[in-house]
């Protein structure tokens, strides 16, 4: 968390028990989240999961079915004003093609007000459009019209800046540039809600995350307690295997023991692992290889979204934060 | 709300249908007038309004006006009322000034602004253009009244200003139907072929037989309101009627367009 932030206060996003449905569609399904002042926070899920539909009630663009949703303790639904301090873009941001950028972000300022004219300059600068400001948008390319939607954003001089896929569509480099932009952004003390299927970005950047399945919120916490929940998993392989599999079943802490590409495969913890090794040369079965695989945010999020992995599933099934 | 509209005057500034509709209300009087002159040259000077039209230029927009009424003026209005919502939806930048400061109902209000000036500019722009080169083909001429009586030049020119204003009333309710249409079908084409239907669908329904007791109360009765204002004594009655049939059409569109703005999930764009 920031200092900056206000440690009291509403939370920037507060959302409880939100709903959507069209028709017989349930796109979002009672979904529960908070977030924090300084949090860069990712939220994550599949195609179809409901994520943009969430950020769109977030912003206020349409109405939830059932439940609230609460931005800086304010409700976007009642009035623009509970978008002060707040900005972002859902999908792709968009302008009038046939005005440059400078003029699409003096439109929005204007609309803006509090004196969002003034920072213009800084923001093209920031987003690195500066040059290009007095093109029209119409001739923008995808990354430039990403980084025209930051600008847009940051004439709001906002506290809590709500971001849908920001690199998607971005070319390595154009997806470096924004990662960077939004480590700098939160650096200075923006809390941020990162919606992105890159997990990679997401668990560079975020300090927490909520991931979602099909309308429903899966896990809601930080990255470092998800990956904890999920334990290590190790790879041994020995003189002896058969002895090896067998000291590893009666070893307490040892869980989800299989074999996978002629190694013993199993999870537990670090002084579980110390405790088997010494039980494993007590027993005859030398050691050749014990070493941890280390457990990415991709492999839990695709266990926690499909089917996934066995090797991980039970191992999150339970994790520290698990939503309701 | 003036944001609003100062930012859509603008962005009309940077679009193409803005000059094709008033580039056709500055284009068609030039051409009537040239057409008028061509038949005079060769002699064909019997043509329905001839004696108005080469007795003075200021009968120009008038009869400019009883044409264009079926389809001219309908169009133009439409092509900006038609489009100024549903150009949002096709963007997709409702999104982009919804999570700004303003309120929905400013930028409403601010849309239905720019699309009554738009109106407004081109019924004005059309009958000043056609008001100098009518004048300049037959002069600056006392006019006739429709009840045959001759009015001054000065007055006759004070008459043609208020009849064009008188004629924005029909025209201020096309801009409400061209608004709710935009809103609700979200497509620019729809929506200004859709006002342009509406228009021409009510006049239509004026030519039915054994309809003629609706005749009175229906939009395109109203077009023809400003001709009251050219009988001696001037005849107001079909004037205050068109404000209040035109009232009962432009008030609920324009009523259910602003709460279809109000009201609607941006869900798309």
């Amino acid at each position: 968390m920031s200092d900056e932030q206000p440690a009291d206060g509403p939370p920037p996003i507060e959302v409880r028990g939100l709903v959507k449905r069209y028709g017989e569609l349930t796109a979002v399904a009672g979904v529960d989240l908070t977030v924090q002042p300084g949090d860069v926070y990712g939220y994550l899920g599949p195609n179809g999961a409901g994520k943009t539909t969430s950020l769109r009630m977030m912003l206020g663009l349409i109405r939830p079915t059932a439940g609230t949703v609460r931005l800086f303790g304010r409700d976007p639904m009642e009035s623009v004003a509970a978008l002060d301090g707040v900005a972002g873009f859902v999908e792709a941001p968009t302008f009038y093609p046939y005005l440059t950028g400078r003029r699409n972000l003096e439109l929005l300022a204007a609309f803006d007000g509090h004196g969002a004219g003034s920072r213009i300059d800084e923001a093209l600068a920031t987003v690195e459009l500066a040059d290009r400001a007095k093109d029209r948008v119409g001739g923008y390319s995808h990354g430039m019209r990403q980084r025209l939607g930051i600008a847009a954003s940051l004439l709001r001089a906002p506290k809590l800046l709500l971001l849908d896929e920001p690199a998607t569509g971005l070319d390595p480099a154009g997806m470096r540039d924004m990662r960077l932009l939004i480590r700098r952004l939160a650096d200075d003390g923006m809390t941020v809600l990162l919606s992105s299927h890159l997990l990679a970005e997401v668990e560079e950047l975020c300090n927490r995350v909520a991931i979602v399945r099909s309308g429903k919120i899966v896990y809601e916490g930080e990255i470092a307690a998800l990956k904890r929940g999920a334990g290590t998993e190790y790879g041994l392989s020995t003189t002896d295997d058969e002895r090896a599999l067998a000291v590893c079943r009666a070893q307490p802490g040892v869980s989800d023991l299989h074999q996978k590409h002629g190694r013993i495969v199993f999870t537990a913890d670090e002084p579980t692992a110390a405790q088997l090794s010494q039980a494993l040369i007590e027993a005859g079965a030398l050691i050749y290889a014990l070493a941890p695989q280390t457990v990415t945010l991709e492999d839990l999020f695709f266990s926690l979204t499909e089917d996934g992995d066995p090797a991980v599933t039970p191992a999150v099934a339970e994790p520290a934060e698990m939503a309701p | 709300m003036l944001t609003v509209y100062r930012w859509e005057l603008r962005k009309l500034r940077y679009q193409k249908r803005t000059y094709i509709g008033l580039g056709a209300a500055v284009i068609v009087p030039i051409l009537f007038v040239a057409a008028v002159h061509f038949r005079n040259h060769h002699g064909h000077d019997d043509f329905a309004f001839s004696s108005y039209l080469n007795r003075s230029g200021l009968a120009v927009p008038l009869v400019i006006l009883l044409f264009g009424a079926i389809w001219m003026f309908p169009l133009i209005t439409a092509l900006v009322a038609g489009d100024i919502i549903a150009s949002e939806d096709h963007n997709g930048t409702l999104k982009t000034i919804f999570t700004r400061s303003l309120e929905r109902w400013q930028i409403f209000a601010g849309k239905t602004l720019t699309a009554v000036t738009y109106g407004v500019a081109a019924i004005l722009l059309n009958g000043t253009v056609a008001i100098v080169v009518g004048c300049l083909q037959s002069g600056f001429n006392p006019l006739q009244s429709l009840s045959g009586t001759i009015v001054s030049a000065p007055k006759g020119l004070e008459l043609v200003y208020v009849s064009l204003l008188i004629y924005l009333l029909p025209i201020l309710a096309i801009v409400c139907i061209g608004l709710l249409l935009s809103a609700i079908t979200r497509n620019s084409a729809a929506a200004v072929v859709g006002t342009l239907m509406i228009s021409l669908l009510i006049q239509l329904i004026g030519i039915l037989p054994g309809l003629g007791a609706v005749q009175p109360y229906l939009l395109s009765t109203q077009f023809n309101a400003w001709q009251g204002l050219l009988r001696t004594p001037i005849d107001w009655a079909p004037i205050v009627q068109s404000a209040w049939v035109c009232a009962l059409y432009g008030l609920p569109a324009l009523a259910a367009a602003f709460l279809v703005f109000l009201r609607r999930d941006v869900a798309g764009g």
